[in-house]
């Protein structure tokens, strides 16, 4: 065996791509998660289409995963890929366009067939046509290779192919220098006791694809990665749904109160449901419920029972919710509501990502009916703002919308682990027993929060409802005055729930040029573009706020505090509104609708253009 | 849970709420009974929970003294179900109108009754929307004249317990609103049911719709006109049970015992456990055959609230949560100072 040149690198992008059936998900999880235990810094972002088997071989049918891994700091799951492993044509073609020169792109041509091809919209094969010069194209027979590798394994020639992606992924461990260990570890995890053959032909394929590499003439170089300074700590990848899931878990075991969570499948919200159906020895209530109406509805009325009521959707479920969220609102009890944005308006683009629910939660209710505004910056983040969720709705009597998106919610990043239980906040939850003074509608003097009452506590049986309630006693009014003072006294109290908003910390100089403002799933792209700007010596700075109702204290100050600010939003300028009409500044926008996250690049430009 | 006092009267239950529902409406008359049903049940005041949608019917928990939500237009089922769910030891009670339930409550009606949880589904059936001003109900007789249909229905009218069977409840039963002590007996029985609850309660809308229900109300009709359904007693009605319900092939029909041969052995036995002949009993219709009134169904099946607290319970058995433990699930690395 040739001795092979070793490169360090700062920075990789990987992309995994092919049929939504090729396991490019398994695949790009399996890299993640070596990568992660190596200790680079990484984001991930999977890209796959709504339909769960496309057509084999077409474009609509094609899966991504990218996973963006460094030894330094980073923040997005890159803008384009390095490397591009294409499974078919169809992978190909659909990435093309991300691709920059220098890109080293890995194909299996066994799957470049002429059938593929058509089903591509290939008249060539574009192997052939030197349409891909100016990319490193390694031309891997990789189905027949991963075939060969099994004539031991008692299993169809079908499912010896579908192995494939871990020959795939056993190459893209010895190019950039991982370990195989953990994967085996997951495959006999996984099959080895069910499925010992496919755990067998699995490993053997991975081993296959990585000697392939270690001999091959053509793959001379290989990279490493070195790990990433990181805050001391104990580390494990997430994905945001997951996080969030967790986050909801941690505040009801530090408040010591069960989480009934309603819902009703959809995209893409659902594997939160998932994820907590698989946490019932935490005492937790799931309920997947016949419609949004009722997944919200149940909730309200757990927490009418003194359970921590929660549901979760996105756009389209949050629109069929509003009444009902109306209701907690004018009963005042503790409520959750998870909006994953997906791309809308109607049913949209449901696995592709936007921000553009921000309105609707803000505003969408009828009546004056304002809650608090939760969004969560990064996939990690989802667990501590899922927990403030919870805190807050329940400190306050009041339900709490927080805003994630498809983006953070599927994509994933190395999350440092709360040190201690101790060291979550505290969740004080109290219910009312005593008869004495007892008001269903008196009011906490600090937090204007109403007593918590369970049913079942003798003395102080009372009526809540929708009907306009008069203050203190909670009776039906329709009082002119009374309906005055309690729009007011619902208003106030969400505008108090700022004592818990912390300050949006200014990321750059304290004045400047520029200000570059933006809120939940964007963080990574907007401070990845700053961070660039500033080291190219422009003045700017970054806020991003995850409390967008109530606003931080400091907010107005710091907007006023620049030449310029801008607004960088996946919507037509839903933010940019909101802070126009409260602080009557000029801010401009920065908007884009694709269904895609902001690339680095592209916010850079705009940067440049406005610090000019 | 505390145990019941067992002094409860039904001024127990009486709201220092002024009671405003049209003066003469069925209502009154529910409420009367529900009070005196809720104080003898045995179960402790603060342990009752009354929730209702939107409607006339709707406003019922504020004159109960018990905790009560009055919630919105058709959700009570589901806001109810997620009470059931964080409290199985409440007795939830969900009170409604045949438009909040059967229109725009719909499918929570329907699912409430298929998951079997353990919700006292009262459904007071007038026939006719009344706190909007006189529009048509989904149970409004074919042709109805109304304010929202001048020249009468053309949509045909939902029949609310064969709904309840289709959905699989447990308990379904009809009772009316003058018919007090039955609908305390009525009450009494689903309180003590494990599993969903429908009870059909026809009630007299005195402004929009009023003598919908005479036939079976009226004393002059109502004993030709109402069928008493009795468990393992032969179907028979009218003056000095004369008359009876026999079955041929599969279709019902009315007989009068001592006529053309025709003995009590010939009679339909009323089975409550028999979901098929609750179901045809519910199909007759008004004009040929007598109202049946009382238990269509009881069948003893586990509720949905122990399926849910079963599971939790054996998961926290197998392995109790530890969050510090979950937290740490999966691939972790260690980063040193």
């Amino acid at each position: 065996m040739a001795t092979k040149q070793l490169d360090t690198l700062e920075t990789v992008t990987v992309r995994f791509a092919g049929d939504s059936g090729d396991g490019m998900q398994i695949t790009g999880d399996q890299f993640t998660n070596t990568t992660a235990i190596l200790g680079n810094d990484l984001a991930t972002f999977p890209d796959y289409p709504a339909e769960i088997r496309a057509p084999a071989g077409t474009l609509p049918g094609v899966s991504g995963f990218q996973v963006h891994f460094a030894s330094n700091e980073i923040f997005t799951p890159g803008d384009q890929p390095d490397v591009l492993v294409a499974m078919n044509p169809a992978a190909l073609k659909v990435n093309l366009k991300d691709l920059t020169a220098g890109c080293m792109v890995i194909v299996d041509t066994d799957a470049f067939d002429a059938r593929n091809l058509q089903k591509a919209g290939y008249a060539k094969s574009p192997l052939e046509d030197g349409s891909l010069s100016a990319f490193k194209v390694y031309a891997v027979p990789l189905t027949s290779y991963t075939e060969s590798n099994l004539k031991d394994v008692d299993l169809s020639v079908k499912e010896k192919r579908r192995c494939k992606n871990f020959f795939a992924l056993g190459m893209m461990y010895w190019l950039y220098s991982r370990p195989i260990e953990n994967t085996l570890d997951w495959i006999e995890q996984k099959w080895g006791k069910k499925l010992p053959e496919i755990a067998k032909a699995n490993r053997t394929a991975m081993k296959a694809g990585y000697a392939y590499c270690d001999a091959s003439e053509e793959f001379q170089v290989r990279f490493e990665v070195p790990p990433a300074p990181q805050t001391p700590g104990t580390y494990r990848n997430i994905m945001g749904n997951d996080a969030l899931a967790l986050g909801l878990v941690a505040a009801s075991v530090r408040a010591q109160v069960p989480i009934f969570y309603g819902s009703y499948p959809i995209t893409p919200a659902s594997n939160i449901l998932h994820a907590l159906a698989r946490y019932k020895n935490f005492g937790v209530i799931t309920f997947q419920a016949e419609d949004e109406i009722a997944a919200v509805t149940s909730a309200i009325g757990a927490s009418f029972g003194g359970n921590i009521g929660i549901t979760g959707s996105s756009g389209p479920g949050i629109a069929l919710k509003g009444e009902g969220i109306g209701l907690a609102v004018m009963v005042e009890l503790p409520l959750v509501i998870i909006n994953v944005q997906r791309a809308g308006p109607s049913t949209g683009m449901p696995t592709k990502t936007e921000q553009a629910d921000l309105w609707q939660a803000v505003l969408g209710r009828n009546g004056e009916a304002p809650v608090p505004v939760l969004a969560p910056q990064s996939p990690a983040d989802c667990f501590e703002m899922a927990f403030e969720a919870v805190r807050i709705a329940t400190k306050y009597m009041v339900p709490v919308m927080l805003l994630s998106d498809g983006y953070i919610a599927n994509g994933s990043e190395p999350w440092r682990l709360p040190d201690s239980f101790a060291s979550l906040p505290e969740v004080p939850i109290r219910y009312r027993t005593e008869k004495e003074g007892f008001h269903a509608y008196g009011r906490d003097e600090s937090t204007l929060a109403r007593p918590w009452v369970k049913p079942g506590t003798p003395g102080l049986e009372h009526r809540i409802g929708g009907l306009e309630k008069q203050h203190l006693t909670g009776n039906i009014s329709y009082d002119p005055a009374n309906h005055q003072r309690m729009t007011k006294l619902r208003a106030e109290k969400v505008e108090r729930v700022v004592a818990d908003v912390p300050d949006v910390p200014v990321f750059g100089p304290e004045r400047g040029r520029l200000l570059m403002v933006g809120w939940g799933g964007t963080f990574g792209s907007i401070h990845s573009a700053v961070r660039r700007a500033q080291r190219a010596g422009l003045s700017v700075a970054q806020i991003h706020l995850r409390y967008l109702n109530p606003f931080p204290k400091n907010l107005g100050q710091v907007l006023g505090s620049y030449d310029q600010v801008a607004v960088a939003e996946l919507n037509g300028g839903q933010l940019r509104m909101l802070l126009r009409a409260k602080y009557l500044v000029d801010a401009i926008g920065i908007n884009k609708v694709e269904g895609q996250p902001f690339k680095v690049r592209e916010l850079l430009a705009r940067i440049e253009e406005l610090s000019a | 849970m505390t145990p019941a006092t067992p002094t409860l009267t039904k001024k127990d239950f009486v709201s220092d709420q002024q009671v405003r529902w049209c003066p003469g409406c069925g209502d009154y008359a529910i409420l009367n009974s529900m009070q005196q049903a809720f104080a003898e049940m045995g179960i402790a005041r603060e342990d009752i929970v009354v929730v209702s949608g939107i409607g006339c019917a709707a406003r019922f928990p504020y004159y109960v003294e018990a905790y009560g939500f009055h919630t919105i237009h058709g959700r009570a089922p589901a806001i109810a179900t997620g009470l059931k769910l964080s409290r199985p030891e409440l007795s939830v009670w969900v009170v409604g109108g045949d438009g909040d339930m059967l229109s725009i409550g719909g499918n929570h009606l329907l699912h409430a009754l298929r998951r079997n949880v353990s919700l006292k589904i009262l459904c007071f059936n007038n026939e006719i929307y009344g706190l909007t001003k006189g529009q048509a109900s989904p149970t409004s007789a074919f042709g109805k004249t109304t304010y929202s249909t001048p020249m009468g229905t053309v949509d045909r009218p939902i029949n609310p317990i064969s709904v309840a069977l289709a959905a699989e409840a447990t308990f379904v039963a009809r009772t009316v609103d003058v018919a007090g002590e039955h609908l305390k007996a009525t009450m009494m029985r689903a309180a003590k049911h494990e599993g969903s609850c429908f009870v059909e309660i026809l009630q007299n809308c005195v402004i929009f719709n009023d003598g919908v229900f005479d036939k079976v109300t009226n004393r002059d009709t109502k004993e030709e006109s109402v069928l008493p359904l009795e468990h393992g007693k032969p179907m028979r009605f009218g003056k000095d049970r004369a008359r009876g319900l026999r079955l041929r092939g599969l279709k019902p029909e009315v007989v009068t015992v001592g006529e053309q041969g025709v003995t009590e052995s010939d009679l339909l036995l009323h089975d409550e456990s028999d979901r098929s002949l609750a179901y045809l009993l519910s199909r007759m219709d008004k004009e040929s055959f007598p109202t049946p009134v009382g238990v269509f169904l009881s069948q003893q099946l586990p509720s949905y609230e122990r399926g849910v607290m079963g599971q939790i319970e054996r998961a926290r058995a197998k392995r109790a949560g530890d969050l510090m433990e979950l937290l740490h699930e999966g691939d972790t690395w260690t980063v040193r100072a």
